[in-house]
């Protein structure tokens, strides 16, 4: 599929809409989107441990974008803010839903899809002993990413991530992440 | 040894480390976006404590939130405490989670089973 924004960024503001925003994610940006959610999710009445659920899968997809957003050739950053990204809360039914969108090297995509696949095939128990061996065992890199991100998302959701790859160029495309948190406990 | 007392931010926990009481406490939040700058300073403070170790460590950890960048940092705050035990010294660490935050409880098991040091786990109302 190719990219077109405004179609996806349409696509991600399905349902019940908290907060879109699409623009330069940067550590600012974050904390301001943290406590805007913060304040909406104790409007909301949903049970205490969802709503933290709810931040704390957040705050992850949110810190994933800001350590995987690639530097951006020229041609793209005429286009789009630099540290491009996008980002969408939704209520659909009854769950939440995180939506997340960057630019990656198309060179990656193959990679992504193999560690997203990877974890979404895993039971809860293999996902725990997976979050603990990486914990004890990798080092974190440079910009602070430990490679745990996705597989704590997958964890405390305890549901299937969806993605989908749209081609920009020749050397990038558009990634598309979704993440299901369950309004009721599961 | 000079104690480290750093009050909270949005992002990051308090913190009291104290040598002569034997106390090493993190408490709030900690969700930087990197941690490693955070912590190092921690980290290095309990590599020189672990010379001369008071009598018994207290050590307390009550997060509200954390990032999987600290929880790296956070294990590596355990593992100067672990060698502290080893060597023979009494560590007890109380490991606090919010009524109903089962993520936290769950995190902390994690941390137990990791590090050889049994944990007191204590529930607190939210």
């Amino acid at each position: 599929m190719s990219f077109n924004l405004q179609e996806s960024f349409k696509k991600m503001n399905k349902g019940d809409v908290l907060l879109a925003y699409k623009g330069s994610i940067t550590a600012e940006l974050i904390t301001n989107v943290l406590e805007v959610i913060e304040s909406k999710l104790d409007d909301v009445n949903t049970a205490s441990a969802v709503r933290k659920k709810i931040y704390n899968v957040l705050v992850e997809s949110l810190q994933n974008l800001f350590h995987h957003i690639d530097d951006l050739p020229d041609q793209i950053k005429n286009e789009f803010d630099a540290r491009f990204g996008v980002l969408v809360i939704a209520k659909e039914d009854d769950y939440y839903r995180i939506s997340t969108g960057n630019f990656v090297r198309t060179g990656k995509v193959k990679q992504l899809k193999e560690k997203i696949d990877k974890i979404n095939s895993l039971s809860r128990e293999e996902l725990k002993d997976m979050y603990k061996f990486v914990l004890n065992h990798q080092k974190l890199s440079a910009k602070g990413g430990g490679g745990l991100g996705l597989i704590d998302i997958a964890k405390k959701t305890g549901n299937k991530m969806e993605y989908s790859f749209y081609n920009y160029n020749s050397e990038f495309d558009f990634f598309n992440l979704n993440v299901f948190i369950s309004e009721s406990k599961n | 040894m000079e104690p480290i007392i750093i009050e909270s931010t949005p992002k990051t926990p308090s913190v009291r480390f104290d040598a002569k009481q034997g106390v090493v406490e993190i408490k709030g939040r900690s969700i930087p976006e990197n941690s490693v700058e955070f912590y190092k300073p921690l980290v290095d403070w309990l590599e020189q404590y672990s010379g001369n170790p008071a009598s018994k460590t207290n050590v307390n950890i009550h997060l509200e939130y954390f990032n999987t960048s600290s929880s790296k940092c956070i294990l590596d705050v355990f593992k100067k405490l672990e060698a502290i035990h080893k060597a023979k010294n009494n560590v007890a660490v109380n490991w606090y989670y919010e009524e109903d935050d089962e993520d936290m409880l769950e995190a902390g098991e994690d941390y137990e089973s990791i590090i050889r040091i049994p944990f007191n786990m204590i529930e607190v109302e939210d």
